[in-house]
């Protein structure tokens, strides 16, 4: 029995009476017998429940319990229930790329407001419908910048997400593009070694904001200096801390990325996330994957249509500006429902109480002994501390007490096996970091 | 209908926050700060709902629609399966968990999910491994194009410089190609519809690095020379690479791996019937042979003797990494959890019934359309509306008919090699009625392609829009409400 399958013993025969063959074996004359599978050993199907309780049982050997402090690019943000609401309505989640437009509307319309939802966090004029998560969407955006300026040199800040900066080394392996990496100084951009690695032959400068230790910047000035050589600038962003952080647009930056998890979808352990992709409207014919347009039915009614497809894949192939196809229109369609709820002024409050929140956690560890809170530039709802003590000890102890302390840097930076990066979000209580205080002090013996 | 941002109010909020319970408000200095509140919408937790409710409405779907897209196989998408994705334990996993030293201990279950899903696929394409990592189809074509060109580096096969794809081949193959670095080569099929096997040995030289190919191909047909397309390809050591597009027709029929395949890309949203989303999120989960498991994606999930999962970056020839994480994970545990409840005969059936359908709607309906290729199908089939041009009626008008049918039109101009092209895919889930009402509308619009063929310019007529001058949207480019 197969609850997807409609067909019963009778239509079987009816239908195979219609076509005019014996059996449904007779379909598949094309496949040689010495073509049969050498093996196809899988288990019997098993009933609804009894999936739903073997899988269930595997979800509870998952350690979600401890209060989470852990961060790097991913956060523990609460997820409004009219998100996941809306977007299990079946006319969104069971629907597909809005080939036709006339009855694909809605998700159209969707994206345009994503779209536009992305241009006003980032300021940036032209957005595209989304892209597979933050580190694949700076790719494509570097690969935009080589192609925009014909040069294949990358300067890019120590900043960056390191995760980020791994697919960028492994898709370039093959292109001849060269990599300049340049550590962060107290926190921040090096202006002056930036400076120096920028030249005449760089397609683009990579940067973060705030970066993956958590602190922020204004790239204002080093943009400018980006500019002078011909580079474009790439700024990835985290789009929550935008209820407050001066724009990338402010900064001038060209291009913008940004991983939108945060925007109302879930950890899920990895994905599905959203990446997301700004730009100016000049470079519009450059830009990768997906973009909803408006315009207006044969009756003058506004409508909205995907718009230059002569970009794509499915129009240009080997000439495209990316070989992307499906993009992740259901989370982005999530993200859009996220901005509308929380709004113009939600949007301020929450990134403040990101930040305020992160701001009282700081001053409380300051005041352990042995615990040495970088403060040479501001943060926001993230931040480094350098511990007495290797980082993966401290956080193993810590998670015996209930707590996800948060992200060793030793996994990602040589030499810094003692530091520890610790997020805040609004989930988090003045309960919950005191006793992350009093856990940690206990952990450390202070 | 409105935009959000035209009903917008000032003052109205659909979340409430928290109040602060810290005795800090920090002001950062105004550098630091944006000169203005970015300019959502302010809407209330009703004005959304019900904006998205109605804006889902405008769709149509395979929950409420017939919805026969060919090659994207739009089969029904369990409901049990949002359900598990959904539970706490994997919603709010946090990736870097396992990362932490000693850290795959927090995440057994979501490990197992992956390990067991990767062992399912082996046996069912007949690959040695997997990696769930890449995040749609395309993604894994890119992934499988540079194990390829690693594999070639390792060999010190320097001269490797062409793909060869077929002139049916979606258009991501030779994207995916050129991204990589490669040229393409196209190769044209044969009146049987399948690949020109005098062509393919005329442009086969030792320079070719590998060849990509969906079996059964976009036309529908399984190519019963495929064995021999392989060892004509492996003979130069190029590569033989499977897109997994039309997996669903062979499910335990053939794999791929038997047939001399090297490589794998499947689409989960597609065999699998994972949601496709409106366009995503997708999932494309790469398979290999032994030759070119080395170098796969890190992380790998791998089982250590004490039965613990973990996770390895520790392959000297791995590609790197290809996304940030382990994969569309909320994904590929609905897959995983598909084919739990199918099982070995669930999962053939798909492919039995799925073929049963396409075959029984090519017979319906080729008294009545042109056939691209006349001869038994796999899990679609596929027309032309020749006839009905010579009406002045087009593929696009067909559509539109359709839609007022409240029917999802089939794809149409792919593939490029048919004129005129409808592609039809009726998919497994589908009943005999549902088919009969489909032949019976697509027989209906045939008739009036004769009849009245000046009336299909003016279709659709039912939906909210009427055509969009797609023209205007290309010319005056608005993406954005505030430019």
């Amino acid at each position: 029995m197969n609850p997807y399958i409609a067909n019963t013993p009778e239509d079987v025969r009816l239908m195979l009476e219609a076509v005019g063959a014996r059996a449904i074996d007779d379909l598949f004359v094309d496949i040689q017998p010495r073509q049969s599978p050498r093996s196809f050993d899988l288990p019997a199907g098993l009933s609804e429940y009894e999936v739903v309780r073997h899988i269930s049982a595997l979800s509870l050997k998952n350690m979600v319990g401890p209060v989470p402090f852990m961060g790097g690019g991913y956060y523990d943000h609460y997820v409004p229930a009219a998100c996941s609401a809306l977007i299990s309505r079946g006319e969104f989640y069971t629907a597909y790329t809005p080939y036709q437009p006339e009855c694909a509307q809605g998700t159209l319309q969707a994206l345009y407001e994503f779209q536009s939802c992305i241009c006003a966090l980032t300021g940036m004029e032209v957005a595209n419908a989304s892209l597979y998560e933050g580190g694949t969407a700076l790719y494509e955006a570097m690969m935009m910048a080589v192609r925009l300026t014909g040069r294949k040199k990358i300067v890019i800040d120590g900043g960056v997400s390191p995760i980020y900066r791994k697919i960028l080394d492994s898709y370039t392996h093959s292109l001849h593009i060269v990599f300049v990496e340049v550590p962060v100084a107290h926190g921040q951009a090096d202006r002056a070694a930036l400076v120096q690695a920028l030249d005449d032959q760089t397609a683009a400068l990579i940067l973060q904001n705030p970066n993956f230790f958590g602190t922020i910047d204004d790239h204002t000035d080093i943009i400018e200096k980006a500019h002078a050589c011909g580079a474009l600038v790439i700024e990835s962003v985290y789009p929550v801390s935008l209820g407050l952080l001066k724009t990338p647009a402010e900064m001038n930056a060209d291009i913008v990325t940004g991983e939108g998890q945060s925007l109302g979808l879930a950890l899920n352990f990895g994905g599905p996330y959203l990446g997301f992709m700004a730009t100016r409207k000049k470079f519009i014919r450059q830009l990768p994957g997906r973009i909803v347009g408006e315009t207006v039915d044969a009756q003058g009614r506004r409508c909205f249509v995907n718009t230059l497809q002569a970009r794509e894949q499915h129009i240009r192939r080997e000439k495209a500006t990316s070989n992307i196809c499906t993009n992740v229109a259901l989370c982005a369609t999530q993200a859009t429902i996220f901005m509308s709820l929380i709004g113009r002024q939600g949007l301020r409050q929450l990134a403040q109480l990101n930040l305020d929140k992160a701001e009282f956690l700081k001053s409380r560890l300051s005041a352990l002994k042995g615990v040495e809170v970088k403060r040479s530039a501001p943060t926001f709802n993230e931040f480094t501390v350098r511990l007495p003590r290797n980082a993966n000890d401290v956080i193993e102890a810590m998670m015996a007490r209930g707590f996800a302390a948060g992200f060793p840097l030793g996994r990602y930076y040589k030499g810094m096996d003692d530091y520890l990066l610790i997020a805040v979000t609004e989930k988090r209580t003045r309960d919950e970091m005191l006793a992350y205080c009093q856990a940690l002090a206990e952990v450390l013996g202070v | 209908m409105k935009l959000t941002f035209e009903q917008s109010a000032a003052g109205r909020q659909g979340v409430k926050l928290p109040a602060s319970d810290v005795p800090v408000k920090v002001v950062l200095a105004a550098k630091y700060v944006r000169a203005n509140a970015a300019p959502l919408p302010e809407m209330s937790e009703l004005d959304v709902v019900r904006h998205f409710t109605r804006l889902s409405q405008r769709n149509f779907s395979v929950d409420a629609n017939f919805y026969p897209l060919g090659s994207c196989t739009m089969k029904y998408n369990p409901k049990f399966t949002e359900k598990l994705a959904g539970l706490s334990g994997f919603a709010d996993l946090h990736p870097l968990l396992p990362q932490l030293r000693g850290g795959e201990k927090y995440a057994q279950g979501a490990l197992e999910v992956i390990y067991e899903c990767e062992r399912w696929l082996c046996e069912i394409t007949g690959m040695k491994a997997y990696t769930m990592q890449p995040l749609a189809g395309a993604h894994g074509e890119l992934t499988g194009i540079m194990l390829m060109a690693a594999y070639h580096k390792a060999k010190g096969n320097t001269n490797k410089k062409f793909i060869i794809v077929p002139d049916s081949a979606h258009g991501t193959n030779p994207a995916s190609a050129a991204v990589a670095g490669y040229s393409i080569i196209s190769v044209p099929s044969d009146k049987r519809g399948v690949m020109d096997l005098a062509k393919l040995k005329a442009v086969l030289t030792p320079e070719v690095a590998g060849l990509m190919m969906t079996c059964p191909d976009t036309h529908g047909v399984f190519n019963p020379q495929i064995d021999e397309i392989s060892r004509l390809i492996h003979s130069v050591d190029g590569i033989m690479y499977y897109d997994g597009a039309n997996l669903n027709a062979i499910l335990g029929r053939a794999r791929p791996g038997d047939l001399g395949f090297d490589v794998v890309h499947l689409n989960l949203h597609k065999t699998f019937a994972t949601p496709h989303g409106g366009g995503g999120p997708g999932s494309g989960p790469v398979g290999v042979t032994e030759k070119l498991e080395p170098f796969l994606p890190i992380s790998r999930v791998v089982k250590r003797a004490d039965g613990v999962l973990a996770l390895d970056y520790n392959h000297a020839d791995s590609i790197g990494y290809i996304a940030s994480f382990y994969g569309a994970f909320g994904i590929i545990l609905r897959a995983y959890a598909y084919m739990l409840i199918l099982g070995r005969e669930g999962l053939k059936q798909t492919a039995d019934h799925a073929v049963l359908n396409a075959n029984y709607l090519l017979h319906k309906l080729k008294g009545h359309y042109q056939v691209a290729f006349d001869r038994v199908c796999m899990h679609e089939c596929l027309f032309s509306a020749s006839k009905q041009l010579e009406r002045g009626v087009h593929a696009i008008d067909i559509a539109k008919f359709l839609i007022d049918r409240n029917i999802h039109p089939p794809t149409v101009y792919f593939p490029l090699t048919v004129k005129e092209a409808i592609m039809v895919e009726p998919t497994e889930t589908e009943s005999r009625e549902t088919l009969d009402e489909f032949a019976a509308a697509m027989i209906e619009a045939a008739e009036l392609a004769q009849k009245d063929p000046e009336v299909f310019h003016f279709l659709p007529r039912t939906m909210p829009i009427s055509r969009p001058d797609e023209t205007k949207a290309a010319r005056e480019v608005k993406v954005n409400f505030f430019a």
